[in-house]
């Protein structure tokens, strides 16, 4: 066997390049740079939200006509709440923890050179790219964004003279998720094809690190949901440009005019919408799930607790998320009985999240717990997911869901599990992988403060939107200063958008700290975290084929911590059979 | 060279030394292996079938839920293209099996009439949307001509996929590049083909029944 060399020249090797690796933190980049729009984004809804009426010179210069004279108008404040979900759930969640940490560490852990398709994994990004090209567009055509929310209700998205945003804004945003769809689509073939056939002798299916399997059961997720959501959308389109009548209802009026379109269903749309969007909160929570097992059991020095179960329970999360799309939708009219199934399939998914919570708090019970940053967003990920998790008990129940649904604590609740949570997994992720990715350490101080800040941050701005819930504030208002009933709210809000103002500013902490240990940290060795998996076998960064030429071979699991009479307190993957003659 | 017959295409080439499962089996050692490009197809083949299984529920319940759904009537032509499109799937089946035993002549023979059976299937389809709009049915018409263009544009974008694929394969063949141990893109593109095939005579039956 002999090794691969790069290819030399900077387009080949940095731009359309085929090595995992390099598309990875091309991925993470993307999510970066996505992030930062999203939150932007979230900053002016929060301003808006306690000061509706102040004028902001730079409104006007950026919206001329949204923002007339600089104060905001509620369609603006839809826009910006619009691209604000989209932005967050497509190039943020989708696309860092599968995208970016898979594509980087799959491959490496289960000792392969490569994914089973570069080209297309690199025709996947570039898809991605496009994608998110197309999106950001919509921010500069005439009408400005869509606002017709993330998941693009029709009537609202299938009628081009519905609103400003929805004529060119609109169109731009369904194309973008259309070449998005695609992407996913070559992504989880890539995702899928590499775990069933390019594994190392010795790996088998139950010496996977936990990374591994989430990765697996998210791109069967993200396979059968984004074939979906690319079908739904070409009916949107049609419906939007052919005159055809998937979704639009009969009898509709705009501007005084009758429209043409009769017989369609908005409810259609959303069981299709619904039917990839709730897999997609599993595609967003999976990978952080997984990454959270990784270091929790790498960082208590103990195997993790239940694999088995844990493998298990990763499966019949991905099984069920295809069947409850429906309590997305109590709301719609539909039968008692329908709403009740997908109740106790709901309630149902409790069980295999709760065998994970057990067993990661069975995993920390007795460790010798390193309190690394890493470590710490792990634990504040498991933190997060019981309480947006036990919140989801509650809009579960379709009684419950009918009064919850268009409040606050909607909000607070998607935010905690799917939103944050997914984020400290990519917190932890980034500060347990730099090491890997860049060759140096990031700093640590600066990171618990970063960790410290951002934790109490998140609670401080979520906690509160499930009180406003349940006091009855409706979402997707732009302003609250009308209505008598939530006046005494108002300093609610006005305290969760300071806690956004300096959760937002501490973040800058860790894009410091980010790309100054790129180039200033401390030299990473091969293993600083004492770790047992195939990447902490090669060299930091690891070599352009991932194990200079040669072919790992796996004798044990992903977990061994502690083992008893081993010579040092773990056992890697690649260790001889026999530990103890070592 | 492509100009001479070398023996790696005749005999398979020996499974990767003291690599497991995979590891990489490409001719370079990195990228797809024979397997792994088996698996991505059936993998692509399930995205597939989920947006056709998307679409027809939406065929189902757009057509059950309000009363302006008028039967279409189905052009003759489709009967023809039906037949062809059969047809060059078993010419592509009789030369992968051909390959497999190494009559490579064969081979090129029957691919090459499959590949173009494909493309009349595809001018056949072509036929039948210009006799519904002479008839005065679009895409707008009616949800059941609305289900008829989109189901059938659907499909055609696979047709033509598919057929870039054996008209890869063909080019490959009569310049002397494969041979019964280089035969991978030669299976993964017939695969899919017989799977477009199957699509078809499923919204056939669809358009039949429901349409």
């Amino acid at each position: 066997m002999h090794a691969h060399h790069a290819p030399q020249g900077f387009i080949r090797k940095y731009v359309f390049s085929l090595d995992h690796k390099v598309i990875g933190i091309q991925y993470y980049f993307l999510a970066l740079f996505s992030v930062l729009v999203g939150m932007s984004l979230s900053l002016l809804m929060r301003f808006h939200m306690i000061h509706p009426d102040a004028k902001v010179g730079w409104f006007a210069t950026l919206w001329p006509t949204a923002a007339q004279g600089g104060i905001m108008t509620p369609e603006l404040y839809l826009s910006l709440m619009t691209m604000h979900g989209t932005i967050m759930v497509f190039f943020v969640l989708t696309t860092a923890p599968q995208s970016g940490f898979g594509n980087y560490f799959l491959p490496i852990q289960i000792g392969a050179e490569d994914m089973a398709f570069p080209v297309l994994n690199m025709l996947s990004f570039w898809t991605t790219f496009i994608a998110l090209a197309v999106m950001v567009a919509a921010f500069f055509v005439q009408g400005g964004p869509p606002l017709a929310g993330w998941t693009a209700y029709p009537p609202l998205s299938a009628l081009a003279n519905s609103g400003p945003g929805e004529g060119l804004g609109q169109t731009l945003w369904i194309v973008s998720i259309a070449i998005f769809c695609g992407a996913s689509l070559m992504g989880a073939i890539n995702f899928i094809a590499t775990i069933i056939d390019l594994r190392c002798q010795g790996m088998s299916l139950m010496r996977l690190p936990l990374t591994c399997w989430t990765w697996f059961v998210t791109a069967i997720l993200g396979l059968l949901g984004f074939a979906v959501l690319l079908a739904a959308g070409v009916l949107l389109i049609l419906d939007r440009s052919a005159g055809t009548s998937f979704f639009v209802p009969g009898g509709l009026m705009i501007s005084d005019q009758i429209l043409n379109h009769k017989g369609g269903s908005p409810l259609l749309w959303q069981h299709l919408f619904w039917f990839f969007g709730h897999p997609e909160v599993y595609i967003a929570i999976l990978p952080g799930m997984g990454v959270t097992s990784q270091l929790l059991s790498t960082f208590c020095r103990k195997p993790i607790f239940g694999y088995r179960a844990m493998v298990y329970a990763i499966l019949s999360i991905g099984f069920l998320g295809f069947m409850v799309w429906g309590h997305h939708m109590f709301m719609s009219g539909m039968s008692p009985y329908s709403a009740m199934a997908f109740s106790v399939l709901t309630m149902a998914i409790g069980v295999p999240s709760a065998i994970k919570t057990f067993n990661w708090i069975g995993t920390l019970w007795g460790g010798k717990i390193r309190f690394t940053t890493a470590m710490m967003f792990a634990l504040g990920f498991v933190s997060l997911f019981v309480t947006g998790g036990l919140s989801g008990i509650f809009l579960g129940q379709p009684a419950l869901d009918l009064y919850f649904h268009d409040t606050y604590f909607v909000v607070g609740h998607f935010h905690m599990i799917m939103g944050v949570a997914a984020i400290f997994g990519m917190f932890a992720g980034t500060f347990y992988w730099f090491p890997k990715m860049f060759g140096r350490m990031m700093n640590e101080t600066l990171g618990k403060i970063h960790f410290y800040i951002t934790f109490v941050g998140v609670y401080a701005i979520f906690t509160p939107m499930h009180f406003l819930g349940i006091a009855g504030n409706p979402r997707r208002y732009s302003d609250f200063t009308n209505f008598d009933f939530l006046g005494k709210l108002l300093p609610v809000h006005t305290f969760m958008t300071h806690a956004a103002y300096w959760t937002a500013g501490i973040q800058i902490l860790f894009f410091f700290n980010l790309f100054w240990s790129m180039k200033y940290g401390k030299k990473a060795p091969m293993n600083p975290w004492n770790a047992t998996t195939l990447e902490w076998t090669v060299s930091s960064p690891p070599p352009f084929d991932n194990f200079g030429g040669q072919h790992p071979v796996v004798n044990h699991g992903p977990y061994e911590y502690g083992v008893p009479g081993a010579p040092r307190d773990y056992v890697m993957q690649t260790d001889p059979v026999d530990v103890h003659a070592e | 060279m492509p100009s001479s017959i070398t023996s790696d295409i005749i005999k398979p080439p020996a499974p990767p030394r003291g690599g497991g499962f995979g590891g990489g089996g490409g001719s370079d050692g990195r990228g797809a292996s024979r397997r792994a490009s088996m698996t991505g197809l059936m993998v692509l083949l399930a995205a597939t079938t989920m947006a056709f299984a998307a679409f027809t529920s939406a065929f189902v319940v757009r057509r059950g839920m309000s009363n302006d759904w008028v039967a279409l009537p189905l052009p003759p032509v489709l009967w023809v293209n039906t037949i062809v499109l059969i047809c060059s799937s078993m010419l592509l089946e009789v030369a992968r099996r051909s390959l497999k035993s190494g009559r490579r002549g064969e081979f090129n023979r029957y691919w090459t009439a499959g590949t173009v059976l494909g493309a009349l299937f595809l001018l056949g389809q072509g036929f039948a949307w210009r006799q519904l709009n002479a008839a005065g049915i679009f895409v707008a018409s009616n949800p059941s001509s609305s289900f008829f263009y989109l189901l059938t544009a659907a499909h055609g974008l696979h047709i033509l996929g598919g057929l870039t694929a054996l008209v890869y394969v063909d080019v490959q063949a009569l310049s002397l590049r494969l041979g019964p141990g280089k035969r991978t893109a030669v299976d993964v593109s017939a695969v899919f083909w017989h799977f477009v095939d199957g699509l078809w005579l499923y919204l056939m039956a669809l358009f039949l029944v429901w349409g």
